[in-house]
């Protein structure tokens, strides 16, 4: 049985001497060579890089380089492009698709020293909120296997208590990094839209993408944030902010600071069990010392609308790539002429949710109903915006819960899209504005079911999230609590 | 908002999705409640209010005019399609019907 290991145990771990990457990195790819099969988390173990890299980590620390990620056995959700390793966005669009470079920041990771054991499973082309639509089948909860573990980013949000490695790479749109995390009781960190450099992972809403991960602790999310922020000259949506160095924020003073807590977060929609736990986690930090003060985000409710017509436009337009000639082409059988080779190569490529976002987007950006949906939703996105601005005057940080309800049934959902798209009515709206926010585990419910506190700060202040995040975590430890397996 | 079967049928073609009759079927009822569902937006007020298309407020973001080679071997580049190739290019189908 493995330890559950944080990142900053490992590299104590390492200089210290207690053991080597490629010892702990055979332990982990054993672990997960033989539970994966029952929780369906990494849909391609990538052994031979890991003991490859693993090796090269040694060596480094040999000479006595333990700086960075050196060492730290990780999961990539399978939208970063990984050379030489198939990347399918776990899609049976892209099956086979092994692409010729690492994304960038795929590329800063292995260059920090982290070793990479393969690629975690997600909704499909990361479209979904419980990992139902990947083309691989859903990812097991490991809290209780009969519930979803969340999604997009099921299969990194679940390698994390499972100690499949000990931290994921995810995207967040509208909440796969955090809704998941708070569904399976670990820390998802979603940055400012920018703060990461997105060339090289599979995009889904341009607007609206960010590269994050699934840790133990929050520290840990401050450590791999120290390597992944930053600027790429291949993706011009990053701003030429200054990066931290997010781990100073860990265990700072918080006493005098202020938390808003959006009455709109704690209303009749959330279930009484989550918004118990959270009004738990928000008296914790009153005991530090902060000032928790009400304050109001009116148009919250209208969020998941905006997102639903937003995203899926840009979804319909990145997916128009994906015509069977560069990517995702069928055995040449019964195919004709090209418009045959695009109908058939996209009706049979993708799955249900993708087919449903397609043609929302289709319907939303075509002529005559431009105004009335994508127009009308990118004025009611501003509208949000300022509605956090304004409350943004007034308090440090907002807090509430990640998600309405705690993980539910695997195909509960499945044939009602609305029913599901509310998973995310508490993290879309902070999408929309490109704010960041931090999923830290608050506890469980009576069935023992992970819930996640969630923490949102002003663009670029990811500073302020491990600084309240580390407080609160400090006196619960509840990442602690793994599943017993 | 109610989607026809004529639309989605429509709507599948505009975005070339080849989709049979169950599907058809089976879309129009949940796109409709897609629809349905986001028809609240029109009980914000949006007068006078400017559309978001990007949050961080940058603009004409510059590039220097330099090639880089991102991939050096270009027929990698190439051998991630999986359909025939000839003479450093990908073999399509026809465009034009007879």
């Amino acid at each position: 049985m493995i330890e559950n290991y944080t990142i900053k145990q490992l590299i104590d771990g390492y200089s210290e001497g207690s053991f080597s990457s490629t010892e702990v990195t055979k332990q982990y790819l054993e672990r997960l060579k033989k539970l994966n099969p029952e929780y369906n988390v990494f849909v391609n173990v990538s052994e031979d890089l890991a003991l490859e890299q693993a090796a090269k980590a040694d060596k480094a620390m040999e000479a006595g380089d333990f700086s960075g990620l050196m060492g730290i056995p990780m999961g990539l959700k399978d939208v970063f492009c990984t050379e030489g390793i198939e990347t399918t966005a776990c899609s049976n669009m892209l099956r086979g698709y092994v692409p010729p470079f690492n994304a960038p920041v795929v590329q800063d990771l292995f260059d920090a020293g982290a070793v990479c054991l393969g690629k975690t499973n997600t909704d499909e082309f990361t479209c979904g909120v419980s990992t139902e639509t990947s083309c691989f089948g859903v990812t097991k909860n490991p809290y209780d296997v009969t519930k979803v573990p969340g999604g997009s980013g099921g299969g990194s949000a679940a390698a994390v208590p499972l100690n499949f490695g000990v931290f994921a790479m995810g995207t967040d749109t509208g909440g796969s990094i955090r809704q998941p995390a708070s569904f399976c009781n670990g820390v998802g960190m979603k940055v400012t839209y920018g703060r990461v450099p997105r060339s090289g992972v599979i995009s889904m809403a341009s607007s609206l993408d960010t590269i994050g991960h699934n840790t133990k602790t929050v520290e840990d999310a401050a450590l791999v944030l120290d390597i992944t922020a930053g600027t790429h000259r291949m993706d011009q949506t990053t701003p030429q902010e200054e990066v931290r160095s997010y781990t100073d924020y860990i265990g700072k003073d918080i006493s005098g600071l202020k938390i808003g807590l959006p009455k709109e977060y704690f209303n009749d929609s959330v279930d009484d069990e989550v918004r118990e736990l959270i009004m738990d986690a928000v008296k914790v930090l009153e005991s530090k010392g902060v000032i928790v003060k009400e304050v109001s985000l009116p148009n919250t409710k209208y969020g998941v609308a905006a997102y639903y017509i937003i995203s899926p436009s840009e979804v319909s337009a990145n997916m128009a790539r994906y015509d069977g000639i560069r990517y995702g082409a069928l055995p040449d059988t019964d195919i004709n002429d090209l418009e045959e080779q695009y109908l058939k190569t996209r009706g049979l490529g993708f799955g249900d949710e993708m087919k449903r976002r397609i043609m929302i987007g289709t319907y939303a950006l075509s002529s005559g109903y431009y105004d009335a949906y994508y127009l009308k939703a990118q004025k009611v996105r501003t509208v949000l915006i300022q509605e956090f601005e304004e409350v943004f005057k007034d308090v440090d940080v907002l807090m509430g819960p990640v998600s309405p309800f705690p993980a539910f049934g695997i195909g509960e959902k499945v044939s009602d899209p609305v029913s599901m798209y509310v998973a995310d009515a508490l993290t879309i709206p902070s999408s929309l504005a490109g704010i960041p926010g931090i999923s830290v585990p608050a506890g469980f419910t009576k069935a023992g079911l992970p819930v996640g506190l969630h923490i949102m700060a002003p663009q670029f202040e990811e500073g302020l999230l491990f600084q309240f995040g580390s407080a609160y975590e400090s006196e619960t430890e509840f990442w602690k609590q793994v599943p017993s397996v | 908002m109610n989607l026809t079967k004529e639309q989605v049928e429509k709507i599948a073609y505009l975005a070339r999705l080849g989709l049979n009759d169950a599907e058809i079927e089976k879309f129009s009822d949940q796109l409709t409640g897609i629809l349905d569902y986001v028809d609240m937006l029109n009980e914000v007020d949006t007068e006078n209010v400017d559309p978001t298309s990007q949050v961080t407020g940058l603009e004409s973001v510059m590039e220097e005019d330099e090639v880089i080679d991102y991939v050096e071997d270009k027929s990698r580049l190439l051998e991630a399609s999986n359909l025939p190739k000839e003479a450093r290019q990908i073999l399509v189908k026809s465009i034009f019907n007879d």
